[in-house]
């Protein structure tokens, strides 16, 4: 018989804690499917932060740290800095690198950190009960948002990929989405992509993964996937907001 | 080996890279900046890495990375940019970490000022942190003796694997005394087994972790710390004593206050007034049985604890006399250094005045 499809070895083959229908799923696999398409695994050293996936150490079959809340790229910084001939990643939520990790995030961007920022938007905080990040959506409801997020009292959201886009450091930064199958195809492709680029020391790469989180937005996973394309993507439009390989 | 003269703060960094520490993190902040300017200017020498961090918390957690990833790694940085590493210290005492860090210390709170102080004797002894941690505190009163504490910060760090801090303050950091490199004789370390270096196919994943969400296991694993720290209790207090035989007057004094304490007791030989002096090198742990004792004796009347802040460390005073006999306190503080005749004058006084 041929094996035309296998779970890969680089996530551990025990149940995740994740809400059904949440895309951080896909991304695990997408990120653990490169490093083992790569060869990489035995090189790999990985950090988890602080929100859903807080027990990523623990899904990843590679050498894991486990980060304060935001410091995951200073973390990052501190192994590949000591350990250069291995491949470092982060795996971040929207609260962990876009507000409390803001500072660590473009610094690292703008030292061309040569790290793998895997960056999850899914606009809410999920692992404290879905409040407000700073990528939820103008009017987006949320639970210290009640009355949707009043752009007047606590401004506009963060775009990431662009803002860290306007840096002169980093080598590769792009936005995907994970809500359905060919986004999720290109999603792969960029991901292995900023794996690929951390193995040439190019240096710095993140990809954005738009996401969903079906609990905390109050909606079916299905409703999700579309709310991603209704809402999500509108704001966070998809694509390369920096490529110095392709300059 | 031939003496060299220099800077506290210069000769730390030189220690540190004798004991092999390659991989600095800092962030600017006076009275300690002849550290990370002596590491950048080093470190690219003997291949090694100094980073200027965005921030102290960002480098803390430089340390945080480098540490896991199995290296000899240090921070420095003075009182307010210690406060700011707090939670990245209390995560390397969580995940088991060996780690260095230097605080020289200036007054505060807040802004404070810049000028020497021993005004974090609390945030350095009680954890400073949250959470059940400590962590090893040693307190050098000459350059010399910074440069062998400093070596040996690394090694206890590695033997204990616990974030040890190397405290002194803007006076140890800015002074310039002849210092001998090479005097300090390495200890055994084991080896980094735990590092998370990428297992090369050959092991299981290495995990740098501090979280226990099951309160069993961390528990258990609060239990295993406070065990180590019983042993660093038993096996590393130390400290320094002068002229405590027979003493009226019995001084707790640290760091620099120490040395101006040294004066004093020669004033109280002049004087008739035998005055001694317990040296805490270790701060945590705290040499209490050594003040115990030298407290106990009939000759002491009083113990005087002597330092640069509004009294902290008199705590710990007593706690170790407990009650035997009277603990006096005296201290300038915000950055304002006495002179012996001021400190000698108060614990004469203090003691009740001269025969």
């Amino acid at each position: 018989m041929k094996t035309v499809f296998k779970r890969t070895d680089m996530l551990v083959d025990i149940p995740q804690h994740y809400c059904p229908g949440c895309t951080h799923g896909i991304a695990h696999r997408l990120v653990a499917e490169s490093l083992e398409e790569l060869g990489v695994g035995g090189k790999a050293v990985g950090v988890a932060p602080v929100g859903c996936a807080v027990f990523a150490y623990k899904y990843f079959n590679c050498d894991m740290h486990e980060a304060a809340h935001g410091r995951a790229p200073a973390v990052a910084t501190g192994i590949k800095r000591s350990l250069p001939k291995n491949i470092v990643f982060t795996y971040q939520g929207d609260g962990d690198l876009a507000s409390i990790g803001a500072a660590e995030i473009v610094h690292a961007a703008a030292r061309n950190e040569n790290i793998t920022v895997i960056f999850i938007n899914n606009a809410i905080y999920g692992m404290t009960g879905g409040q407000m990040a700073p990528t939820t959506l103008p009017n987006q409801v949320t639970t210290t948002s009640p009355y949707g997020r009043d752009v007047a009292h606590c401004g506009m959201p963060i775009k990431v990929s662009e803002m860290l886009a306007t840096l002169d450091g980093p080598y590769y930064i792009e936005r995907v989405a994970l809500n359905n199958v060919k986004n999720i195809k290109n999603a792969k492709k960029a991901v292995k992509k900023a794996f690929q680029s951390q193995l040439e020391n190019k240096g710095f790469s993140l990809i954005e993964l738009v996401s969903t989180c079906p609990t905390n937005w109050g909606m079916t996973p299905i409703e999700a996937l579309k709310w991603v394309d209704d809402n999500m993507i509108p704001y966070y439009p998809l694509g390369v907001f920096k490529d110095k390989g392709a300059e | 080996m031939t003496k060299q003269l220099m800077k506290g703060n210069e000769a730390i960094a030189e220690a540190a890279i004798q004991a092999d520490c390659r991989h600095f993190f800092g962030y600017p902040i006076t009275p300690q900046n002849q550290i990370p300017e002596y590491m950048s200017k080093r470190m690219p020498k003997v291949g090694g890495c100094f980073l200027q961090a965005e921030s102290e918390i960002a480098a803390i957690n430089m340390v945080y990375g480098a540490a896991g990833a199995g290296v000899r790694v240090m921070t420095s940085s003075s009182s307010p940019g210690i406060a700011l590493k707090q939670e990245g210290i209390s995560y390397i005492a969580g995940a088991r970490l060996p780690a260095v860090i230097v605080n020289i210390v200036r007054g505060g709170p807040g802004l404070g000022g810049i000028q020497p102080a021993q005004s974090d004797y609390f945030q350095s002894t009680r954890g400073g942190g949250h959470g059940d941690y400590r962590t090893l505190v040693l307190a050098p009163s000459s350059v010399q003796e910074a440069v062998e504490l400093t070596q040996e910060a690394f090694d206890l760090a590695d033997i204990y694997r616990m974030p040890v801090m190397v405290l002194g303050d803007g006076m140890l950091g800015q002074m310039m005394e002849p210092v001998e490199f090479g005097t300090y004789k390495r200890r055994e370390v084991p080896t980094k087994e735990w590092a998370s270096t990428g297992t090369d196919d050959k092991r299981e994943p290495n995990i740098i972790n501090s979280l226990y969400i099951d309160p069993d296991d961390l528990e258990k694993e609060n239990l295993d710390m406070l065990k180590t720290y019983d042993e660093i209790t038993e096996k590393e207090t130390r400290s320094e004593t002068t002229n405590v035989d027979n003493c009226e007057i019995l001084i707790v004094a640290y760091g620099t206050t120490a040395r101006i304490v040294k004066n004093v007791i020669k004033m109280g030989e002049k004087n008739g007034v035998k005055i001694g002096l317990v040296r805490p090198i270790t701060l945590w742990p705290f040499p209490s049985e050594e003040v115990a004792k030298y407290a106990s004796q009939e000759s002491t009347k009083i113990v005087v604890s002597v330092e640069l802040s509004t009294g902290q460390m008199v705590d710990d005073v007593k706690i170790a006399v407990n009650g035997v006999k009277p603990v006096g306190f005296y201290g300038r503080t915000g950055g304002v250094v006495p002179l012996p005749e001021e400190i000698y004058e108060n614990v004469v006084e203090l003691a009740g005045g001269t025969k």
